[in-house]
């Protein structure tokens, strides 16, 4: 039995990522009065796209043909390594962390060349925000991350996420507290969300992540898609470990939980969509100082104990 | 030892031959790239040899040389510097043999080929002399003979400035080198290094920072930088790959030699060499993103480099300083696995932005665009070597700096000043790493994809097999490297003890193979998760052809290659951020009417240290020169005079 629960971890995550934005949608939705699109919507989208021929610019080359296909390795890949309701996965070793956030640089990598190879001037604009923020947006994450090192004294994700107990909630709450809301600024700018991009506009110039993907069709905007809810996962699943340090022994209950605490993370990145509006690009760097800012304090606030 | 001799003189053959064939050119060049290739597969056995089994190896003969003896010492740490040189300026001839090829009878190529030669056989000199006096003859000869190099086009003007800044930061670093020497050899038995004597207190320091002055201004790490990015590209290709490749190691050689000398360290050092590190990878990929030309942005991005193995060095000394010897052996192994790594991916960068200038016959980002459709190979090289420059799995960049987050993640749970040093040390590589992500797809963005921006990129066209094959084996080298990164880790500590004590080299090997064998494991089971995907989408696409089409234009109607994203607009916005420090000049057009017409835009990126700080220094030292200008008057007999009283002066002080 204790062999098949990565399997069943692994292939919950897989299959049940491109629920994430269709809970999005739905609160925002709700919000707005609509009814909305339907949960399941992005597994529709994957099915027709993934049967439909694609259409290539005479401009590209296999750059762009390799850019969905590394992207959304390097994310299932980065998945092995995650844990799943504070209990390992498939990979755990020292410094795993450091080897899943290359993983989404080279994700990243990938699909900025890939926007970069079709010589579109709306592409390029993509691409450079996307670098610009990643800038910003990395070293935050990685500051959070080693605040976590410092907080539980384990130098792996399985190692840092098992070790959280309600017992380290009352000793250093503030820190913990910091590195969750420095990790959901995070999550908003590295998946594209509100206040740092809108996956909605219809207007290019103001797109970051849906503008370096607009020649992409067919089966390469699936493996698009269905990335980016693997990213989405990734960092829902990050943040709700940390606010979930409960393991009642039984792997179903906490497996449970979890999925729960997921859908609110889903719904709480809905929520902050439909109550604020899109940053200027200008002030998004400001945004990501802050997470960095949040994770800095929480350190030293570590440090010092 | 014999073998390593013989590589010695087919590289002294190898400067010699060429010298006498100078008036056929190409049959000048064809004994010097013989010569360079035999003498790199005769010397990498030993090397290796050397390398593996961990067993040094030295060779003495007398010599009439005043102070000095013909020593030299091959232990682990040298061999480790030796392979890279090797396989690099091997490979870096062949390549530069389809390079220079157009370059015959209207170019001295015969000279060139001597120089290059002699360039490698200083090197190899400068990594297993064991007297200080055969180093610094090795260390000149290496200055003497790149300077030829980096003026190989000097009917241009800003190849003559980059000469004479390099000039000038070679000799004020052989200057300190000699103050180290003399300091080091002063009431030593003889200057072999192995006679020296350990100074303490204020003559340790003394030593440690004029070694770091000295040694610093070869490896050109922020302040000492200024003539890195001025020369590397001055010079043709295939040097510049030899250059940043594995010449400026040679600065990190000295240091890693002295710190290995001057035990125990006291903890500033440590703080002075992070401090060190951290400015120059941060500014190294800052600057190496506004850079308008390919082969600038790579001598910025060897600046990033040498800030991260120094960055690597000081956490190192700060953790062994405070006794956390574990993890400084993490952070030992990671700065020395980097030097390796870095020479195989920087040489490949450089030979990629070679065929470019071969191709195009123009490094300006602005002018490239769409060379990945005219030379598809050597696109797939330099993207490959991006990659890796990024630190990215599964390429062999990602495992040295992986060993140096190690050792800052363990740092973190250290008591005190070691966490300190460990959270900056992460921070700095992260930071960097973004960084210089953007540089590097910016640069193989705008040059190899796309549209081509001018006619030239239009017309250009690809290199020849001499050209790519070392390309294709760097990459190889690069990958293969990258993915049995646990088998390195025998060597590397073999080199870690021979350069900073057995223990560390030790402790490395324990603590960095487990994680080790977990990174090698991923990055394989990443290159199988990346050819299902892609059987994947072939297996979706079920032989339905894709249709093709323009891009994507928002309806516009007649889209031009000049529409693209460039280079400068694709750094604006980080750049604009930095713009304090990297004070980039720049010319907006003002739009005052409601139909503007013509409008012209240009940025230009600043050398910032050296029109700030080197240019008004040197200002000051010439107007003091002025002053005694009285004693420089060219009456021979008075020069003669001087020399006299000189003399005699030195026999009265000897009585």
């Amino acid at each position: 039995m204790e062999i098949v629960k990565p399997f069943c971890q692994y292939l919950a995550a897989m299959t049940l990522a491109p629920l994430l934005p269709g809970i999005v949608n739905r609160v925002k939705a709700f919000f707005a009065g609509r009814r909305g699109q339907p949960v399941l919507q992005l597994y529709f989208d994957l099915y027709k796209l993934l049967n439909k021929t694609p259409v290539y610019s005479r401009t590209a080359t296999w750059v762009f043909r390799a850019g969905p296909v590394a992207g959304v390795s390097a994310l299932v890949m980065a998945l092995l390594l995650l844990p799943f309701a504070g209990r390992p996965s498939f990979l755990s070793f020292e410094g795993d962390f450091i080897f899943l956030i290359y993983l989404l640089g080279l994700a990243r990598f990938a699909t900025v060349l890939a926007a970069l190879d079709t010589g579109s001037a709306f592409e390029g604009m993509g691409a450079s925000r996307e670098m610009q923020f990643a800038v910003f947006a990395e070293p935050a994450f990685f500051l959070g991350l080693a605040a976590l090192v410092r907080v539980s004294g384990q130098t792996s994700l399985a190692g840092i996420f098992g070790a959280l107990t309600p017992e380290t909630w009352r000793q250093a709450a503030p820190v913990l507290a910091l590195l969750t809301a420095s990790f959901f600024i995070v999550l908003l700018a590295e998946n594209s969300r509100v206040p740092a991009d809108d996956p909605n506009t219809h207007l290019e110039l103001t797109m970051i992540h849906e503008v370096m993907v607009l020649d992409h069709s067919g089966p390469d905007l699936a493996y698009i898609l269905y990335g980016a809810a693997l990213k989405l996962w990734l960092f829902a699943a990050l943040i709700a470990c940390m606010v979930l340090p409960r393991h009642s022994g039984s792997w179903a209950a906490d497996a449970g939980l979890f999925l729960l605490v997921m859908a609110g993370v889903a719904a709480a990145v809905g929520i902050v969509e439909s109550v604020m509006a899109r940053l200027r690009l200008t002030k998004v760097p400001y945004m990501l100082i802050t997470a960095f800012a949040f994770s800095a304090l929480a350190l030293i606030f570590q440090m010092g104990r | 030892m014999p073998l390593f001799l013989l590589s010695f003189l087919l590289l002294l053959c190898g400067a010699a031959l060429p010298l006498l064939l100078w008036r056929r050119p190409l049959a000048a060049q064809r004994s010097a790239v013989c010569c360079a290739v035999a003498a790199s597969a005769v010397g990498l056995v030993p090397v290796l040899r050397v390398l593996f089994t961990g067993v040094p190896a030295s060779f003495s003969f007398p010599w009439s040389v005043p102070l000095a003896s013909f020593s030299l010492l091959l232990d682990p740490l040298s061999a480790l510097f030796a392979v890279p040189l090797l396989l690099l300026t091997g490979l870096a001839a062949v390549y530069g043999a389809g390079y220079l090829a157009a370059c015959a009878g209207k170019k001295p190529l015969a000279l060139a080929w001597a120089a290059f030669n002699l360039l490698t056989a200083s090197m190899l000199l400068v990594f297993s002399a064991a007297n200080a006096v055969l180093f610094l003859l090795g260390w000149e000869l290496m200055a003497a003979a790149s300077f030829l190099l980096v003026l190989f086009e000097h009917e241009r003007e800003q190849a003559r400035k980059a000469g004479f800044i390099y000039l000038a930061a070679g000799g004020t670093g052989a200057l300190l080198l000699l103050g180290l020497f003399l300091l080091l050899g002063a009431g030593a038995p003889s200057m072999d290094f192995s006679d020296f004597r350990v100074p303490s207190g204020g003559a340790a320091t003394a030593a440690f920072l004029l070694a770091l002055g000295g040694f610093g201004l070869k490896a050109g790490f922020i302040p000492l930088h200024v003539w890195l990015p001025e020369a590397h590209p001055a010079a043709p290709s295939h040097v510049s790959a030899v250059m940043s490749g594995i010449m400026i190691k040679t600065g990190l050689y000295g240091i890693i030699r002295v710190l290995g000398l001057l035990k125990p360290w006291p903890e500033w050092w440590g703080w002075l060499l992070l401090g060190l590190g951290l400015v120059s990878c941060l500014g190294g990929a800052l600057f190496a993103l506004a850079q308008h030309e390919l082969k600038r942005v790579l001598a910025y991005s060897s600046i990033e480099n040498v800030g991260i193995i120094l960055l690597a060095l000081g956490l190192g000394v700060v953790a062994a300083a405070c006794g956390a010897h574990q993890l400084a052996s993490l952070a030992f192994a990671g700065a020395l696995l980097h030097v390796f790594n870095h020479a195989l991916f920087k040489g490949l960068l450089f030979m990629g932005a070679g065929a470019v200038l071969h191709g195009t016959g123009t490094g300006e980002l602005e002018a490239l665009g769409g060379l990945s459709k005219r030379m598809p190979a050597a696109a797939a090289f330099f993207m490959a070597g991006s990659a890796a420059a990024c630190a990215l799995p599964p390429l062999n960049g990602f495992a040295g700096e992986f060993l140096v987050y190690l050792g800052a993640l363990r740092a973190l749970n250290s008591p005190g000043s070691v966490a300190l040093a460990g959270v900056l040390a992460g921070l700095a590589l992260a930071a960097a790493g973004a960084v210089a992500a953007a540089a590097f797809t910016r640069a193989a963005g705008t040059a190899f994809l796309g549209e081509p921006r001018t006619e030239r990129a239009a017309g250009a066209h690809a290199p020849g097999p001499l050209m790519a094959v070392p390309m294709f084996l760097l990459a190889l080298l690069c990958l293969l490297s990258g993915l049995a990164a646990p088998l390195l880790l025998g060597p590397l500590s073999a080199a870690v003890s021979a350069g900073f004590g057995g223990y560390y080299g030790f402790a490395a090997g324990l603590e960095a193979m487990g994680p080790f064998l977990y990174i090698s494991a991923a990055a394989l089971c990443l290159l199988g998760l990346i050819a299902l995907a892609a059987a994947k989408r072939r297996a979706f696409l079920g032989g339905r052809q894709p249709a093709s089409g323009v891009t994507w234009d928002c309806g516009y109607a007649a889209p031009t290659a000049r529409m693209q994203y460039g280079a400068s607009s694709f750094a604006q916005p980080l750049t604009d951020f930095f713009q304090p420090l990297l004070r980039k000049l720049g010319q907006y057009p003002v739009i005052s009417e409601y139909f503007p017409a013509k409008a012209s835009f240009s940025t230009e990126a600043q050398a910032v240290f050296y029109n700030s700080v080197y240019t008004p220094a040197a200002v000051r030292l010439r107007d003091l020169a002025y002053r005694f200008s009285w004693l420089q008057h060219g009456r021979l007999q008075l020069y003669i005079m001087y020399i006299v009283v000189t003399l005699i002066g030195l026999l009265l002080w000897k009585l």
